[in-house]
């Protein structure tokens, strides 16, 4: 699903530079990425993602070079083949449970919001147990619900990666391993990879491979 | 329409914010608008009645007391001119005058004393009830009868000028006999009486036995419509005979005389006759005192632009900020719609969406509001016309 070979990166306003020599992740795999603050891991997701664009190396992901795409079609290639998960959820108030799952669909037109996304979204949000809450704003849903309202988000969309960066650093110990779960489940049966960034130990037992990001980080600012 | 979408979602969740800025928006954009309409509408209402009054003789004096006085029946309290210059414009065939008295109000009304001529000069028609006919009777305006909630059977007692006067002029009770139709101008808000009536309010004529005492009210053979008043003039069939006037009514006063001229050489001839500045009377066109008047307001109306100008450009940078604010606020919201990969643009279009919504909203409303100003324009002119009175 993804390959990295002699990935080099940094921030022109920094010190801090990222080299990753090698790194691949197979599909439908599960692979946790831990390492200190600073050291680079959610800059190798938005790299992955197409967000950032390295100095040097390639990054194949699903077969796409995505260093070598022009911003329009790595945004498009991000809507489509991409599912996000972020620490903070990243819901946006004003809208439903549902509208906010469906939200992919109204940003960009690589994704046509049709009744079958809708149904998708429904199914989703059932199988997350939130299924009677899609009317309801973030502001009206526990931080777990929440959550699960991101997961549906960046699964509805069906991408064959899954982008977590810390999805469970804000909730509570029980409700931690239920949602890394809840997203292993609904990525597996999507046939999704995942990509996670975490510093919650615990949870890595769960995860088929561990990457340790101390390794790639050749500066001290980040 | 996504952007649509998102921008009505994001406005109807933020609705109290979303209201105000609507309103506050509407407002700047309908405040010019109808001061506008409601400026151009007293124009054409104060240059109307100017226009609709040829010739306007009076003491000499301020022409433009003399001026609102007739036209407006307001406070001004211009020296009053002698009835033998009625008589003398009668005699020289050259016009028709129409004395008007307006010394005397009641519950807050002028009461304009003059003759029929007034009626047929400016198309007055009497709605309900009749014209006048008997001394002491009074045809009220329709903004009277809707404000005092009187009508035909119902009576008025004038206003006691001096509550010090001891000279034992009382105030009349006058039977309201007819009920004018709205003509949105100052008729509207005038109790009319037949001039003799305004004398015998002025002292001028008076009759025997005609005085309703406090006991009589006290006993309840009588009543009053104002409270402050515990005696007071009634002209009855029975007492109507009695009332008599002293003196030369040559020498009764009226307030201000219409002159409606029988043509443009009849009116030169008679303007000629008042050039005289030792004349004590004087002969104007309240066409041009109207305009003049109007100028005035017009000049004072062009600083109000700049203030309107003023405040507007504050309100909008206002807004402005406000909705600065709210993108700054909005910038994780922004961030996240980047990082799953919305178009190039998407932002500013949903920013665009959303304040274009706003914009048309507020558009929407101020040109309701134009369309309400500008269907009642007449009337609420014709309202303000006749507060300042």
């Amino acid at each position: 699903m993804i390959s990295v070979e002699n990935l080099s990166f940094r921030y022109s306003a920094t010190s801090f530079r990222l080299h990753v020599p090698a790194f691949t992740l197979g599909d439908h795999e599960r692979v946790a990425i831990v390492g200190p603050s600073g050291s680079g891991k959610t800059t190798l997701l938005n790299l992955i993602a197409g967000i950032l664009t390295p100095e040097a190396g390639r990054i194949d992901v699903a077969g796409t070079d995505v260093a070598s795409l022009s911003d329009v079609q790595r945004r498009r290639f991000r809507a489509s083949t991409i599912g996000f998960v972020f620490q903070d959820f990243a819901l946006l108030d004003y809208l439903s449970a549902r509208q906010n799952i469906l939200y992919p669909y109204r940003i960009t037109p690589a994704l046509t919001l049709n009744a079958e996304a809708r149904d998708r979204a429904e199914a989703l949000a059932a199988a997350c147990g939130i299924g009677d809450k899609l009317d309801r704003h973030p502001t009206a849903l526990s931080q777990g619900e929440q959550q699960r309202v991101a997961i549906c988000r960046a699964l509805v969309t069906q991408p064959k990666l899954i982008l977590s960066d810390e999805a469970t650093g804000n909730l509570d110990p029980e409700s931690k391993a239920r949602i890394l779960d809840l997203l292993f489940e609904q990525a597996s049966e999507a046939g999704a990879a995942v990509l996670a960034v975490t510093h919650d130990h615990e949870l890595l037992p769960r995860f088929e491979r561990v990457l340790d990001f101390a390794q790639f980080r050749q500066g001290a600012d980040a | 329409m996504n952007a649509l979408y998102l921008a009505f979602a994001y406005l109807r969740y933020h609705w109290a914010r979303s209201l105000v800025l609507t309103l506050v928006a509407a407002l700047i954009l309908l405040v010019p608008i109808a001061t506008q309409i409601l400026l151009s509408t007293s124009e054409r209402a104060l240059v109307a009645r100017g226009d609709a009054t040829p010739l306007l003789l009076g003491s000499r004096g301020s022409q433009l007391d003399l001026t609102m006085s007739a036209l407006y029946f307001s406070d001004e309290r211009p020296e009053p001119v002698a009835m033998r210059e009625v008589e003398a414009i009668w005699d020289s065939g050259l016009a028709v005058p129409i004395p008007l008295h307006s010394a005397f109000s009641t519950a807050g009304h002028r009461i304009v004393g003059t003759t029929l001529d007034y009626f047929d000069f400016r198309d007055l028609t009497v709605s309900d009830g009749r014209g006048l006919s008997i001394l002491g009777d009074a045809v009220i305006g329709a903004e009277v009868a809707q404000t005092l909630g009187k009508g035909v059977g119902d009576t008025l007692v004038s206003s006691p000028e001096n509550l010090f006067d001891l000279d034992g002029v009382y105030p009349l009770e006058m039977p309201i006999v007819g009920v004018l139709a709205p003509t949105n101008s100052p008729d509207d808000g005038a109790v009319f009486v037949d001039i003799k009536t305004a004398w015998v309010i002025q002292g001028i004529g008076h009759g025997h036995e005609d005085v309703v005492t406090a006991a009589e009210v006290a006993a309840g053979s009588a009543s009053v419509s104002n409270a402050a008043v515990v005696q007071y003039q009634r002209i009855t069939d029975d007492n109507i005979d009695s009332f008599h006037f002293h003196g030369s009514q040559d020498d009764f006063p009226t307030t201000a005389v219409v002159v409606v001229p029988n043509d443009a050489r009849a009116s030169t001839i008679l303007k000629g006759r008042y050039l005289d500045g030792e004349n004590p009377s004087q002969l104007i066109a309240p066409a041009g005192v109207i305009q003049g008047l109007v100028d005035r307001i017009f000049r004072i109306k062009s600083l109000l632009d700049v203030v309107t100008t003023i405040i507007a450009v504050a309100a909008l940078a206002a807004i402005g900020l406000a909705v600065f604010l709210s993108y700054r606020l909005r910038a994780r919201e922004i961030a996240t719609a980047v990082k799953l990969g919305a178009r190039r643009g998407m932002v500013l279009r949903l920013l665009s969406a959303e304040t274009i919504t706003l914009l048309s909203l507020s558009a929407a409303i101020a040109a309701i509001g134009a369309a309400i100003v500008s269907q009642n324009a007449e009337s609420w002119v014709g309202w303000l016309l006749a507060l300042g009175a």
